[in-house]
């Protein structure tokens, strides 16, 4: 766990980015908020890269910027991996010399050089240069020359969002792993929700500057009133649940969690494994009374805790309780109606499909 | 038929030197031209282009008045070296490298500019110090910008007439360039040397350009999708 005190004042543009926070990084934040929110400008003040008028940032026990006493340290002496969306790589160097680079300047303990090259498959790309590569070739070098530079936070840009988006698929995993393996504390801007989900244990989202939500990322995303978490698209809970069993021949997986049971489909998990499950709001419907004779097996007794009724759309968002855990429901307002659905309801939650968010 | 082999011995001379001044003038000065956001570096870029637009005569003539070992500038190296600096190799030197300025530090800032922040700023996250940056990346990724100013500014001091006439006149050994003693062989109608000097230094001339492209061509990386 490491501490990341943020206290900024920039004027950007029409608005300002105005944000003070006590971060607790524990493995990676993701920072979320429409384009033009501030997130980049963020991550490049930590970095040193951009200077403002106002602010302090403390980062474990050291001060890298403090206005009012006249501290500002510059970026390379900052120990920061940051990843940028275009990758940046040295042209004029191989793969091989871009981490070179940054592990002749690397301060303190260095990362296993073999280790950052399996982990990030650039075994056959070593000798090539920048040029020769792809775009999801480019951001894994840069993604292990950042580590080369053996850093204490990790700074990442918007890494999976570049003009050519097919390698988005083909980079996660690798983040994951890059994750996992050497446990840097991380800061992960995003615009969309999809790769937080997979990836980060909070969420503080950014709106106009100003620091909207700070969470975990189950609590960020049970806020209906949200709407960078409420998109058709993004709507959506985490479940952390326990795999109990699995069946080969009907190829269902089974989890457990808050005493309740679900059945699942398309998992790669063994019994035994922690995983956190992502539902959709629209693939979660509701019943008054428990449905017998219905194809969905999963029919969960909930209780409606929260209410939003957006009158400017068809929809209305419901957060119902299971199992300790909060989901979010997303119906149409018609059908809120005319069940009279009302909050400390007791309802069963009907849920079609999940997917996993993370190992 | 008589060949002034000192005349290109001195061009040659002449030329190297202001490429080595040059180069280590115009590095700071260009990285400056291409960093700097103050509102008074289109003054400073117009001031270091004069040469391209003014007449040698014009250039030589203020060079001249500055160089005379009566006041100014002239007078404070006459003081120093006791040698005047009019119709002296020094000057000449001098005069070349005022002249030759804007051929090395457009190139080279040009350069600059197209190395781009990104790269640098990268740089920086990864430990590099400002010098470090500069020598290892910026340096590296302007070698064509350099090239570009060295032969330039080689090309531009070998083909140099009017200042060399203004402010060094025909001193052999000491300010007689080979354009110098050609225009000398024309004038006295000595046409055989003429021929003969005019041919190599137009051979000379075109054998460091056809080297210098085609190593152009092998240092060439592509930049653009270097990312």
């Amino acid at each position: 766990m490491t501490r990341l005190r943020i206290d900024l004042e920039k004027p950007l543009g029409d608005f300002s980015l105005k944000i003070s926070e006590e971060l607790n990084i524990d493995t990676v934040l993701g920072v979320l908020g429409h384009n033009g929110a501030g997130k980049t400008t963020l991550l490049r003040l930590l970095a040193g890269l951009d200077r403002t008028e106002r602010g302090v940032i403390e980062f474990g026990g050291s001060a890298w910027l403090d206005t009012s006493h006249s501290i500002f340290v510059p970026p390379h002496k900052r120990r920061i991996g940051m990843v940028f969306q275009d990758a940046r790589l040295f042209p004029h160097l191989t793969v091989a010399g871009n981490l070179n680079f940054a592990a002749n300047r690397a301060v303190g303990q260095l990362l296993p050089r073999a280790e950052v090259i399996k982990t990030l498959g650039l075994e056959g790309l070593l000798a090539r240069r920048p040029a020769g590569l792809s775009g999801g070739e480019r951001q894994r070098v840069a993604l292990a020359r950042a580590l080369m530079s053996g850093p204490q936070l990790l700074l990442l840009d918007e890494p999976l969002s570049a003009a050519d988006m097919g390698y988005r698929v083909e980079l996660l995993p690798y983040l994951r792993q890059v994750i996992d393996r050497f446990k840097i504390p991380t800061l992960y801007v995003a615009h969309t929700l999809d790769e937080l989900t997979q990836l980060a244990d909070q969420l503080l989202v950014l709106r106009g500057g100003s620091c909207a939500a700070l969470g975990s990322v189950t609590e960020v995303l049970a806020q209906l009133d949200l709407p960078e978490v409420a998109g058709r698209e993004a709507a959506s809970s985490m479940i952390t649940a326990q795999v109990t069993a699995h069946d080969p021949d009907y190829q269902l997986t089974s989890l457990a969690f808050g005493g309740q049971s679900l059945s699942l489909s398309g998992l790669v998990a063994s019994p035994g494994d922690k995983v956190r499950i992502r539902v959709f709001a629209t693939d979660i419907a509701i019943a008054l009374e428990k449905p017998e004779a219905i194809s969905i097996r999963n029919v969960l007794p909930a209780v409606v805790s929260e209410i939003r009724i957006d009158t400017l759309s068809p929809f209305a968002d419901v957060l119902i309780a299971v199992g300790g855990q909060s989901l979010r429901v997303r119906m149409t307002r018609a059908s809120l109606n005319e069940l009279k659905i009302t909050t400390s309801q007791q309802v069963f939650a009907l849920l079609k499909t999940a997917s996993l968010a993370s190992g | 038929m008589n060949i002034d082999w000192q005349a290109f011995l001195l061009t040659t001379q002449l030329a190297g030197l202001t490429v080595v001044i040059l180069l280590l003038v115009a590095t700071p000065l260009a990285w400056w031209l291409a960093h700097s956001r103050r509102a008074w570096v289109g003054w400073v870029e117009a001031l270091v282009a004069l040469p391209l637009v003014l007449p040698p005569t014009v250039m030589g003539f203020y060079l001249l008045l500055l160089f005379a070992p009566d006041s100014g500038p002239g007078a404070w190296w006459f003081s120093l070296t006791g040698e005047p600096l009019n119709f002296s190799f020094t000057g000449l030197v001098i005069a070349s490298a005022i002249y030759s300025l804007p051929f090395a530090t457009q190139p080279i800032q040009g350069a600059f500019s197209s190395v781009g922040e990104g790269v640098l700023e990268a740089g920086a996250t990864l430990g590099a110090s400002p010098l470090d940056r500069f020598f290892r990346l910026a340096l590296p990724l302007s070698r064509r910008g350099y090239l570009t100013a060295a032969v330039l500014v080689f090309a531009h001091t070998l083909g140099e007439f009017g200042v060399v006439l203004m402010i060094g006149g025909n001193i052999p050994g000491e300010t007689r360039v080979v354009s110098v003693a050609l225009y000398e062989a024309v004038e006295t109608l000595n046409y055989g040397s003429a021929h003969t000097m005019a041919a190599i230094l137009m051979g000379f001339s075109f054998v460091v350009l056809l080297t210098v492209y085609g190593l152009n061509r092998r240092f060439a990386f592509r930049l653009g999708s270097g990312g």
